[in-house]
């Protein structure tokens, strides 16, 4: 899968987090723009991880700030 | 001409993160509700009672399971250890900080556990501190349950290797990450017996079989179990019949044994070369040979705690049962420990609720996020063997009166 269908599969998973219905784009961030708390994240991870196969640590999700490097590091992942 | 106090005025409050913190905690005492985390117990009059703002109160929050703290025997270790060999060790365990009192103690939990080595830490949150850091590597991978205690969250933090957790309790979520862990990577899966927050057991069976198929190595976390759970009161591994096939049983003297320290018995071959590479083992003071003769003596002594065991499990029936009657909302459907949780509606009646049992006479555990799982209020109540089944009762009818006047049931 190439960026742009990693996204597109990203933003649909995100959809039932994305509680408040905030516009998504690369610089939204998770913590405080979609104000996910750490179970949202988890249950957010897992479906990620579930979708594409792969495994997203913690020391991964540290480095993650915003959508933008979610979507650069499930591209990178699942290669 | 810089003005000292100017400088300091615009340099950054570090204590400024907790601001929240220290706002929410005054709301809730400006309500009129007394510091439920600064109760302080005047008297101690067994492993049940205490006197605590004056008063006797019953002790249904403490980790006491067995009532081993007023022993006679285990006392009388403790003074003839103080008598013999002193009040401290002043050193590590590998310098000059191993008496024959740590030795006793280490072969005692061997026997207790029936396993080839043991190691004793000065707490137990060194040991999953220690342990979990020290074997798990860089490049290694550490698989683990999502509402893991504090200590085993630390361990992960301290170590380098990759951290993995898992949706609580939940097999499947479990063994799809172990199968996308990269081939020939490392693997350690870190369990708990008992989970403290709620009170309920994990799957162990299934989880260390899963582990195993895959690879892993096992470290269980027995806390809340040891002295209880099982036939032998050697844990929820045990009682699930799967003890052969852990790797790492963690644990503490601060519960059942009824002092302080922390431990960890294993079978491996290669276990000793921990007490050189653990730095939570090496670069602190090892225990009192007091506390180390009370806990050799209090282990031995839960060898042969059969009796004890089953009335604890009484116990636990008997509150858990009569809870749900009384309306109140459980952690779990049905007592799997010697821990019941209350669900609170929210921290405010959650606070509430603490006091009006403490005014009752009656002391629980006020837990709240974010050491509780999905943001809970609890009140957690944890039974000892020396809990009468009268007791029980009374406990039942002061949940009742609290409960009515806080408008919780
Ligand atoms: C599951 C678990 N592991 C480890 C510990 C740490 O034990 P200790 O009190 O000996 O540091 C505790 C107790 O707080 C615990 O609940």
């Amino acid at each position: 899968m190439d960026r742009a269908e990693v996204d597109s599969s990203i933003r649909s998973l995100i959809e039932p987090f994305n509680k408040k219905g905030v516009e998504v784009a690369d610089n939204t961030t998770f913590a405080n723009d979609l104000e996910f708390d750490s179970l949202t994240v988890m249950d957010f991870v897992a479906a990620i991880e579930d979708e594409f196969d792969i495994i997203i640590s913690m020391n991964q999700q540290a480095e993650i700030e915003n959508y933008g490097q979610l979507v650069d590091a499930v591209t990178k992942l699942q290669n | 001409m810089s003005n000292p106090i100017d400088q300091a005025s615009a340099a950054t409050d570090l204590f400024s993160k907790f601001d929240p913190l220290i706002q929410q905690r005054q709301q809730l005492l400006d309500a009129g509700v007394q510091d439920p985390f600064s109760l302080v117990m005047e008297k101690v009059l067994s492993p049940t009672r205490a006197i605590c703002n004056g008063r006797e109160t019953i002790l249904l929050g403490t980790y006491n399971y067995m009532g081993m703290t007023f022993d006679p025997e285990v006392i009388e270790a403790g003074k003839q250890a103080l008598d013999d060999y002193g009040t401290g060790t002043t050193g590590s365990r590998v310098l000059n900080g191993t008496y024959q009192g740590h030795k006793e103690c280490e072969d005692a939990l061997k026997e207790f556990y029936g396993m080839d080595h043991a190691m004793v830490f000065s707490t137990g949150y060194q040991a999953n501190l220690g342990i979990i850091s020290t074997i798990a590597g860089k490049g290694d991978y550490v698989v683990l349950d999502i509402d893991s205690h504090a200590s085993i969250w630390d361990g992960c933090a301290m170590g380098n290797a990759e951290i993995v957790p898992f949706k609580h309790n939940d097999i499947e979520a479990m063994e799809k990450r172990l199968k996308r862990i990269p081939e020939g990577a490392g693997k350690l899966v870190v369990l708990e017996g008992v989970y403290s927050m709620l009170g309920d057991i994990a799957p162990l069976k299934e989880m260390v079989r899963v582990a195993k198929e895959n690879g892993a190595m096992v470290l269980v976390d027995e806390a809340h179990s040891m002295g209880f759970i099982g036939e032998n009161g050697r844990g929820v591994a045990e009682a699930e019949g799967v003890m052969d096939d852990v790797d790492f049983v963690i644990g503490t003297f601060s519960k059942s044994v009824g002092t302080v320290g922390g431990f960890c018995v294993s079978n491996h071959p290669k276990f000793e070369i921990m007490r050189l590479v653990c730095r939570p083992y090496v670069f602190t003071a090892s225990l009192p040979p007091s506390v180390v003769a009370t806990a050799a003596t209090s282990i031995r002594k839960l060898m042969h705690g059969s009796n004890k065991r089953a009335h604890l499990w009484e116990n636990s029936k008997n509150l858990h049962g009569g809870l749900k009657a009384l309306g109140f909302q459980l952690g779990t459907d049905s007592p799997q420990s010697a821990i019941i949780a209350v669900i609170m509606p929210d921290l405010e009646r959650g606070a509430m609720m603490w006091e009006a049992l403490l005014n009752e006479g009656l002391y629980v555990n006020l837990a709240r996020p974010p050491a509780t799982p999905a943001n809970m209020t609890l009140l957690r109540c944890s039974l000892c063997a020396e809990h009468s089944e009268e007791e029980v009762r009374t406990i039942l009818g002061m949940f009742e009166r609290a409960g009515k006047a806080v408008g919780i049931i």
